[in-house]
């Protein structure tokens, strides 16, 4: 026989006769188990306490799973304290994910049909608490049989259950439907809400419930009405007003029927007229149903004057003192500033004011709302006082401010000039809280205006003498000064005062960005290729800036180390094309794909310093009977444009460099042709991280005496795949083993079909014409599949 | 939709936790200590919204919480429910308490847990509102209790 078990308020004062968290965890343990003893033993007398106390340790955050089962057997039992205590653990232990839960479906059963009321409420909210699809599935005729009971305790608990029960199986509606016109003439509160909360749900789910319900708009209307005139009842008065929840819901319910529907809104105007005039909203009550009031209003097609008086209203109480008023009437005006916006503009120097409440959550809805009052009329006054929250606001907005008004400038900028000074605005405002992207948008903003060079580049260069801590402003101070350099040097500007810049202070600003710990690595990435640039567009030697590059060639940075060894490069091998190489940017176009504009001058200095150059001439109307020989000529085997040092003209093929070697994969290599000494053959990749990508490299041979010239290789392939061929590492391969050429070939195979490969060759050999066409065979299926 | 309505003290003990949506029991406890440390950075004079932490739901949802004496009851309601309704809802609920403890503190919330649990019950069932009249709820626990009370005569 067990010791009497402990009540459960003894064990409470035990747990908070503790003194630490350790010696909490002790007695709750030495509890539980006898709690599991307990349940072990079965004794039903003091199954509910101890469920109780389990329920009371789980709210605490320990362990009670143990305890599912005994819900089960209190449900079961007759008595309502265990039934109430098991109800309870069923709610809060059990869940749709474990089985258990399906087994109170009979006792619910039973309960909902044979039980006492107080009985009956536990089934129904335990239903409607953590009642699963299945378990709303076999009891929901149960449920339904309890709607029109005499007793309002249980009618009404009947109805919210079953607005759960359409949440879950929205199938089961139609039971509920019919029912409702009757609840609707009750006269009890309680069932009332629930009726309407029902129908709500009903119409939400349904455009067909939707049409049937506008029938009872007049009786809604009417149920309104004399909550609002009856004045002060004691039963349902919450400060005065008569039930506000209950008129909310209907306020609700009317916003859904009137919707897109003129006639349902005609019905309820007057009454709504009435209700925004006359609601005393001293206290909060009443200002609850009067917002709601206002959202039907502007939700339903209401006469004009109606909804003038509406967002008036809201004016109004952007200037209540209570702080929740204020809140909600930010948070509404936000609500309507897409469909009423001129109404809402006329409360904007009321909006602006809220942006220096103390209170975060009323400065946050007031920027958001503020953001989206800006327009193509106010947008320099608003972003005068956006910027200024900008500079007084709390950390956790800065962001959100940052992007709303960069957004908003460049949806309504002015001018080009004015834009570019808002943007530099927010950089030196509060730069580190910028988006990644407002870096490439500014660069393609200034690169994009050409009559802003000047300007920007003075205006960039002061701002980065002062701070240089900022990232986003350095690394387009950084990029702008690189391209213009030769602009700011000028000395000459109309929009500002004239600056004296002198190339040394220049460098030595630059130089300064590269070393100061407060640079990110791409930001010296920035300020080394822009020190580069500077190379061709100062007119001093450039002693300095060599030495600025020579060092950084040793950098620990791996990014910053290649490209001074590139640039390096550039200064003692490719010294003549250097001036192409770094030429100014064309006039990039807005909107077009974001391309990294260092990425580009890196890779070209890498393309450069791995083979010497060579043009390739495209071919592309022999091309056509090669591809005639396939089935589907129809795609294009590219050829690389030729290569001229222009920038421009060596993007396309640059991006599509492999910038690593693939990885090794275990593809035998084939060889395909061979021919008095000259041999082709074929070495396949597949990368890991693209399936469908194949890396073919050509590698041409030659073992004879005589020369191979003019070398061309063309490819076809069927119609599913994209063939990209590379140039060429050249056109001529050595007689006797001299340097072989080789060639990359991608092909994209997204439908991995089977890869076929035809090839054409035409070279001079031996002083010679040589052309071969053939079909590549025994390709291996790894190169495929 | 209410979500979850807590309540605990002002070192962040639970006192009451009822969640209208499922959620494991390590996220559960959690929120509680998400949504205290949320609430505990508020001022006493700024508004009683909040917009809700990361693991309650996101963007759509509310904490609209008050403040009594020694505990916070806090409400997490999604957008469909009127955030100045839930406020007199909270404290129907309070004085609802009031009445059936006679005039309630946090010891009596501590003591009898299950109570407040049932007390709840009458008032908000399945995330809904379910009665918000004081005189019916208090009646229908009173009820509940004899009903309980006579059950205990009969075993005895």
């Amino acid at each position: 026989m067990v010791a009497p078990s402990l009540k459960l308020q003894d064990l409470i004062e035990e747990i908070r006769g503790a003194k630490t968290q350790a010696q909490e965890r002790e007695v709750i343990q030495k509890e539980c188990a006898h709690i599991r003893a307990s349940f072990r033993e079965g004794d039903p007398l003091h199954r509910h306490r101890q469920l109780a106390k389990l329920l009371y340790v789980h709210m605490l955050g320990y362990p009670a799973h143990f305890g599912q089962m005994e819900c089960l057997k209190l449900i079961a039992s007759p008595r309502f304290t265990d039934k109430r205590v098991g109800y309870l653990g069923a709610m809060l232990l059990l869940d749709e994910r474990q089985d258990a839960h399906l087994l109170i479906t009979n006792s619910i059963k039973n309960d909902l049909s044979q039980g006492i009321q107080p009985v009956q409420g536990l089934a129904l909210c335990t239903l409607s608490t953590m009642g699963s699809a299945e378990m709303c599935q076999d009891l929901a005729t149960e449920v339904e049989k309890l709607l029109l009971q005499p007793s309002p305790y249980v009618r009404k608990k009947a109805i919210l259950t079953a607005v759960h029960i359409i949440r879950k199986v929205p199938e089961l509606s139609n039971i509920f439907l019919p029912s409702c016109a009757q609840l609707l003439h009750e006269r009890h509160h309680g069932v009332l809400l629930g009726t309407i909360t029902l129908i709500t749900e009903l119409c939400e789910r349904s455009p067909a419930a939707l049409r049937h319900f506008r029938k009872v708009v007049p009786q809604l209307v009417q149920k309104l009405r004399t909550l609002v005139t009856t004045g002060y009842s004691t039963e349902h008065s919450i400060s005065g007003v008569s039930d506000p929840f209950l008129q909310v819901q209907i306020l609700r319910l009317l916003r859904i029927l009137g919707r897109n529907h003129e006639e349902s809104s005609e019905a309820m105007n007057d009454l709504l007229a009435q209700v925004a005039t006359n609601t005393d909203t001293s206290r909060n009550a009443g200002s609850a149903v009067l917002f709601e009031t206002v959202l039907t209003i502007m939700d339903i097609p209401s006469a004009a004057g109606l909804r003038v008086l509406a967002i008036n209203i809201l004016g109004r109480f952007l200037l209540h003192s209570d702080k929740n008023i204020r809140y909600v009437a930010l948070m509404s005006l936000l609500r309507l500033v897409q469909s009423d916006h001129n109404a809402v503009q006329r409360h904007r120097p009321t909006v602006v004011d809220c942006l220096q409440e103390t209170d975060a959550s009323l400065s946050r809805r007031a920027l958001e709302l503020s953001l989206a009052l800006v327009n193509s009329s106010n947008v320099r006054a608003m972003t005068r006082e956006l910027q200024a929250f900008l500079e007084s606001c709390p950390p956790d907005l800065r962001a959100d401010c940052a992007s709303g008004i960069l957004l908003a400038a460049e949806r309504f900028a002015p001018t080009k000039r004015w834009h570019m000074d808002t943007i530099l605005h927010v950089l030196t405002t509060a730069g580190t809280y910028v988006r990644d992207d407002a870096v490439a948008n500014l660069t393609q903003l200034i690169a994009g205006a050409q009559e802003l060079h000047a300007y920007s580049v003075r205006r960039l260069y002061s701002a980065l003498a002062e701070d240089i801590s900022q990232q986003p402003l350095v690394q387009v101070a950084a990029w702008c000064i690189g391209e213009y350099g030769d602009l700011l040097l000028e000395g000459n500007c109309e929009d500002i005062e004239p600056l004296q810049v002198e190339e040394e202070e220049v460098l030595a600003l630059l130089e300064r960005v590269l070393q100061s710990h407060m640079s990110l690595p791409a930001t010296r990435g920035y300020a080394l290729t822009a020190l580069m640039k500077l190379s061709t567009r100062l007119r001093g030697d450039n002693n300095r800036i060599r030495q600025v590059v020579s060092i950084y060639g040793s950098c620990l940075d791996v990014e910053l180390q290649q490209r001074a060894v590139e640039y390096n490069a550039l200064f003692r091998k490719y010294d003549h094309m250097r001036a192409a190489i770094l030429e100014k940017m064309p006039l990039v176009e807005r909107g077009g794909p974001q391309v990294d504009e260092e990425a580009k001058e890196s890779k070209a200095a890498a393309k450069l310093s791995e083979a010497a150059p060579v043009p390739a001439e495209p071919q592309a109307s022999k091309l056509l009977d090669l591809l005639d020989l396939l089935d589907g000529p129809s795609e294009d085997a590219q050829h690389p444009p030729p290569l001229d040092p222009s920038p421009g003209g060596a993007l396309v093929q640059l991006l599509d460099l492999p910038y690593a070697p693939p990885p090794p994969a275990p593809i035998p290599s084939l060889k395909v042709f061979e021919r008095e000494g000259v041999q082709l053959n074929l070495s396949f990749i597949r990368p890991p991280g693209t399936p469908a990508l194949l890396l073919i490299t050509v590698t041409v041979t030659n073992s004879s005496g005589g020369d191979v010239t003019h070398f061309i290789c063309q490819a076809a392939v069927p119609k599913s795949f994209q063939l990209q061929l590379q140039a060429p590492t050249g056109d001529t391969v050595p007689a006797q083993g001299g340097l072989p050429i080789t060639q990359l070939f991608r092909i994209l195979n997204p439908n991995k079909t089977p890869l076929r490969l035809k090839l054409r060759l035409t070279y001079n050999h031996f002083g010679q014409p040589v052309q071969e066409i053939f079909e590549v065979n025994n390709l291996p299926v790894e190169t495929w599949q | 939709m209410i979500q979850a309505i807590l309540v605990f003290n002002n070192h962040g003990k639970p006192r009451l936790v009822r969640f209208y949506q499922h959620f494991p029991e390590e996220i559960q406890q959690q929120i509680v200590r998400e949504t205290f440390h949320l609430v505990l950075k508020r001022d006493d004079n700024i508004c009683n919204f909040l917009e809700g932490g990361s693991l309650i739901g996101g963007s759509d949802y509310k904490l609209i919480y008050r403040h009594y004496a020694t505990l916070y009851f806090v409400f997490c309601v999604d957008s469909s429910e009127s955030e100045l309704g839930i406020l007199d809802l909270i404290q129907v609920f309070v004085e609802t308490l009031d009445k059936c403890f006679e005039n309630v503190c946090e010891l009596d919330l501590i003591f009898h847990m299950d109570k407040v649990h049932y007390i709840l019950q009458e008032v908000v069932m399945g995330g809904m509102v379910l009665e918000t009249n004081m005189n019916e709820i208090v009646a229908q626990i009173e009820a509940q209790n004899r009903l309980e009370k006579s059950e205990v005569r009969q075993v005895l």
